[in-house]
């Protein structure tokens, strides 16, 4: 299992090169499918493929082995090497199970939002940066990290920007700007690792980077990469992208890039974090996971109270997105297995909920044709299944027990009991966050339940297409708030792997 | 085997949720018949911990019956049947589902053998028994609503703060006694504090339950504060500081409900006063004051919930209860009269229940040589029976009607059965304590009639009503006056409110800079993209580097300075 350079061509030994190939070559097929509903059936086949290998892929690596895939024959350190193992398979499978999940729901929602002339390219879009994200996930090398960075983050710029709202161009644009910065600060990282090292391999960096761990390039790298990073996962005050990309561009854009484009980007801190710097002393005490730490507790803190004065839903959620990216730093930063435990965790329970509340934010979108709260005013009598939705994903958001956001926050709360005084003031910042998120949760429940709807709307429930995966994420977030052997042992098993503990 | 291990609280639980969809006549059926299930559980079920489980690493003990926990069970289960009774007139599916689930989450909890299933059923309890206020549909019940709920729900964010930190202290769960001295026992023992009404802690009680409904007042009364004294006696028995908290919780609730013009916030008052009773037994800590404790718990869930019906019947057929605007009813009432009489004289008279239960108490406190604290129970047992036990029937019953009083029917017979219920238990109680006794934790031979007892309370109750009296007739009794009390709750309500004022514009200034600043920056980047594109090309002097991007680069910058040099 541990190779895969088999005789022949064996569809189970090459598995960890299909599961990028595969959308990778099916974007431009999807090109070429100009006819009703073609393109969206297309990337719905994909995407169930994509799902299926990384399905495959983590039951191949649950057991603790790690799957090592040399690209074209070529061994690593040369060649460039697919190297699967638990951490890395959990984020395949949310990433692609995210997309399979969004795609049945994009059917509807893209019909409206996104002229019908450019539906092929919507969707060729859709498969590029799917392929990029589980690129960057897969793989093994440092500069394959960024090459897929880019890809992923080009096939975003034009993801938000193909909706009707003309403001999506502006922030299609702003992420434009600021993600080329970042990539430019990656690729400094990894360019200074490559001169330091003269290899480009994850697992080789790491061996090879202990003699020279000590010197002013290697801490330089590691300044460049996390900045970089931190701002492709919008840890505030690197978020300036975030809130205008989600809240302007299609639904289902928002849906899939909120579940899963910021979770791959903490993937790839953990990997460096962990897996390359993680024999490296730092500055005195501090490492660099610690020193996120301060920026994860701001953002947790002031995404909330921000998120509370939104008045448009979507920007809401953004803003909840970069309170919640601040509690998987928040854990990561804490350290430990039962911080990394809380981060990785929360990587998966996030992705479900705000999944689900995007869909629902979309499904309203769909009926009342804006995103104002005020709009929504009685929505919770003419919408009620939709809204029932939002409101139980709401609660996993806030972190109520029996759902998944109260697993997350359990774990994060009782890592940082771990730190003594410090860690007290994180815990009850922690729960005064979770109040903030209380609040902005009750003012969509004020306005859909308790206001009266508009006289002359007409508004129905939304399509099934829309329901259905809707239902599906919140039951999700109950399911596995309570069944929590699947994520938290996957999650724990992938921080031990990562801290190099034996469990 | 299903049986022994079904938690007892899920039985009324569940049966809210039945509720949520069967029509009214089967909602009502359930009302009545759940409670006698429970109790037959109770009595069927033999002793220990049942429904044991392992969640998180952590023991939880789902059902544990003993006898502590045996006698809120049944005093439980017994006030949900009169609520059911009293309630069974109401067509309301929100009332009905709010008063199961309540019911059902308050004998879940005392039931519950470990912390987090407490805290569970301890938030279910502040959630589903707001619904109970919000019945009302009114604006001022809705605002005392949700003032309720952020106050219930502190306590439990309270509570799930001490209890990690216990958790992580000890390695247990277990709902034990905790103590204040160990690890989050304050926390815990704060969050206990604000439903058991503790001084300062306490305006949410009188604040929110004036405002629930006719009936949801008599069912919240019997249990949020009860289950809160059962967990202060299973956590913190003989914690001396319960002692003064409890003095103080007997004395200042009287001088509030002399003056107070809102009789069922007099009563709300006057249960303030007897909480007292209970924080003070549970503080000595002996088995006769924890015995005490626990037959004052049962005997005052029956009075103060008989006089909160009487209240309530009265509200349903005058539609107040200002003592302004009351008087004279008893001809109209006599029934709810003599019933509401009935209530009054149990909280202090001999022959009825309140009397055999706080004895126990103050003998307790005589017993352990705290004389302070016997007179203080003395003067707050009598204190209590004249502002509430004589001013409540006499303002609402017999006073000079203060305007043209319209004659009104009786109490519908549902009322006026529950009532009855109420009334002969509180007199059998008196007038054979041995039943009760015989359900205490402990062993006891406690006689309550010795002449000593029986004649220091009658001294004391004959010439505080002669006072009353005297008072009366020379025109010295405070008049009562359509006002406004100002309580601690000034500090909540005017105080916080300020602040939270002060904060919420801060919020909207710097959400607003926030986004200004944003808005800024997008600007600043149509302004760089249209001179890029413009004719003029790259002359712009004015364009400033935009937000985000500065901010990358100040994390940078602090990234490269830290681990840099």
């Amino acid at each position: 299992m541990s190779t895969a350079a088999s005789a022949g061509f064996s569809l189970m030994a090459n598995l960890p090169a299909l599961q990028v190939v595969v959308p990778m070559v099916a974007a431009p097929i999807c090109t070429f499918l100009r006819f009703r509903n073609g393109p969206w059936a297309f990337a719905l086949l994909v995407s169930a493929a994509t799902f299926w290998i990384s399905a495959n892929l983590l039951m191949q690596v649950l057991g603790g082995d790690v799957i090592s895939y040399e690209m074209g024959g070529w061994a690593p350190p040369f060649g460039i090497e697919y190297r699967v193992d638990t951490i890395n398979a959990f984020v395949l499978l949310i990433v692609s199970g995210i997309s399979l999940i969004a795609l049945p729901y994009a059917l509807r929602s893209v019909e409206r939002e996104v002229p019908r002339d450019k539906h092929h390219l919507f969707y060729a879009g859709w498969l590029l940066c799917l392929c990029g994200m589980l690129g960057i996930t897969i793989t093994g090398d440092a500069f394959n990290i960024f090459v897929f960075l880019e890809i992923s983050s080009l096939s975003t710029y034009m993801l938000l920007a193909s909706g009707r709202d003309p403001r999506a161009l502006t922030a299609a644009f702003q992420y434009l700007v600021l993600g080329t910065l970042g990539a430019t600060f990656i690729l400094i990282g990894v360019g200074l690792l490559y001169i330091m090292t003269g290899t480009l391999n994850i697992a080789d960096l790491a061996e090879r980077l202990g003699p020279v761990s000590d010197t002013t390039s290697v801490r330089a790298a590691a300044a460049f990469l996390t900045v970089g990073i931190a701002l492709k996962f919008a840890l505030f005050p690197a978020h300036f992208w975030l809130p205008n990309g989600y809240a302007y561009s299609p639904s289902a854009v928002g849906v899939f890039l909120s579940a899963t484009a910021t979770k791959v980007s903490i993937y790839v801190l953990l990997r460096f974090q962990f897996t390359v710097f993680g024999e490296i002393p730092a500055f005195a005490d501090l490492d660099f996971a610690t020193l996120l730490l301060p920026f994860a507790v701001v953002a947790f803190l002031v995404g909330s109270t921000v998120a509370i004065f939104q008045t448009d839903l979507k920007r809401l959620l953004a803003w909840s997105s970069i309170a919640q990216i601040g509690y998987m730093v928040a854990g990561i930063g804490l350290g430990g297995v039962d911080g990394l435990t809380a981060g990785i965790v929360h990587l998966f329970n996030h992705a479900i909920t705000k999944a689900a509340l995007f869909m629902a934010a979309g499904a309203f979108f769909l009926r009342v044709g804006s995103m104002h709260i005020d709009r929504l005013a009685g929505i919770g009598k003419t919408m009620p299944f939709t809204t029932l939705a939002f409101v139980l994903s709401g609660l996993s958001l806030i972190g109520v027990p029996t759902t998944v956001g109260f697993i997350s926050k359990w774990y994060l709360i009782l890592a940082a009991l771990q730190h003594g005084t410090a860690g007290y003031a994180i815990a009850a910042m922690v729960l005064a966050s979770s109040l903030l998120a209380v609040m902005y949760v009750w003012r969509i429940v004020e306005v859909a339940y308790f206001r009266d709807p508009a006289a002359n709307q007409e508004i129905t429930e939304a399509p099934l297409s829309m329901l259905l995966p809707l239902w599906a994420l919140t039951i999700g977030c109950f399911y596995f708030g309570l069944e929590t052997g699947y994520s938290v042992d996957i999650a724990r098993a992938a921080a031990q792997s990562l801290l190099g503990v034996t469990p | 085997m299903m049986w022994t291990d079904l938690p007892p609280g899920l039985i009324l639980l569940l049966g809210g949720v039945l509720a949520a969809v069967l029509p009214h006549h089967g909602r009502k059926v359930l009302m009545l018949v759940l409670p006698f299930v429970g109790f037959w559980q109770l009595i069927d079920v033999p002793n220990g911990d049942h429904a044991v489980m392992t969640l998180f690493g952590a023991e939880l003990v789902g059902s544990r019956i003993d006898s502590l926990s045996l006698v809120w069970g049944y005093i439980f289960y017994i006030a949900a049947l009169i609520a059911g009774i009293f309630h069974l007139h109401v067509r309301d599916r929100m009332q009905d589902v709010a008063a199961l689930t309540y019911m059902g989450s308050a004998v879940g909890a005392i039931f519950a053998g470990d912390l987090i299933s407490l805290f569970i059923y301890w938030e279910l309890t502040a959630v589903t028994s707001v619904f109970l206020i919000f019945a009302n549909r009114t604006d001022a019940s809705f605002r005392a609503g949700i003032r309720y709920l952020i106050v219930q729900i502190a306590s439990g964010v309270l509570l799930l703060g001490g209890l990690i930190i216990h958790w992580r202290g000890t390695g247990s769960v277990e709902f034990g006694n905790i103590g204040l001295d160990a690890p989050g026992g304050l926390l815990i023992f704060l969050g206990f504090g604000i439903k058991a009404a503790f001084p300062l802690l306490h305006n949410w009680l009188q604040d929110s339950y004036p405002q629930a409904t006719v009936t949801g007042t008599v069912i919240l009364s019997a249990f949020t504060t009860k289950m809160a004294i059962y967990t202060l006696a299973r956590g913190f028995p003989g914690q001396e500081e319960l002692i003064w908290i409890g003095v103080v919780m007997t004395a200042f609730p009287i001088f509030y409900a002399l003056v107070e013009n809102d009789l069922r916030k007099v009563l709300a008052y006057s249960l303030n006063n007897q909480l007292g009773f209970m924080v003070i037994g549970i503080g000595i800590g002996t088995e006769l004051a924890l015995n005490g404790a626990a037959a004052q718990a049962f005997s005052h869930i029956l009075y103060k919930g008989l006089l909160f019906m009487t209240m309530g019947a009265v509200l349903y057929r005058v539609g107040t209860v200002k003592a302004t605007e009351l008087g004279g009813l008893y001809k109209s009432m006599p029934m709810t009269a003599g019933f509401c009489i009935v209530g009054a004289a149990s909280m202090a008279f001999p022959l009825f229940s309140g009397f055999v239960s706080k004895s126990l108490i103050i003998s307790a406190a005589a017993g352990e040589g705290m004389w302070f604290v016997w007179a203080m129970l003395l003067f707050a047992s009598v204190g209590v029976f004249v502002t509430t036990g004589i001013k409540i029937p006499y303002f609402a019953f017999f006073a000079w009607p203060k305007q043209t009083q319209k004659t009104c029917n009786e109490a519908p017979f549902n009322m006026l059965l529950a009532m009855g219920v109420s009334a002969a238990l509180c007199i059998g109680i008196g007038l054979f304590p041995g039943y009760l006794y015989d359900i205490l934790p402990y062993q006891t031979d406690y006689e309550p009639y010795t002449g000593s007892h029986i004649v220091t309370q009658m001294q004391l109750v004959l010439f505080s009503g002669l006072g009353v009296a005297w008072l009366m007739r020379t025109g010295l009794y405070p008049a009562e006056m359509r006002s406004t009390l100002l309580d601690a709750d000034w500090i909540f309500r005017r105080a916080l409110h300020r602040v939270w004022r002060a904060t919420v514009e801060w919020g909207t200034e710097t959400s607003g800079a926030l986004t200004g600043g944003m808005r800024g920056w997008v600007n600043s980047v149509i302004g760089v993209a249209g001179q890029l594109g413009g004719p003029g090309g790259l002359v712009s002097q004015t364009s400033k580097p935009g937000t985000g991007v500065f901010w990358l680069t100040a994390m940078l910058g602090l990234y490269l300075l830290v681990f840099g040099l």
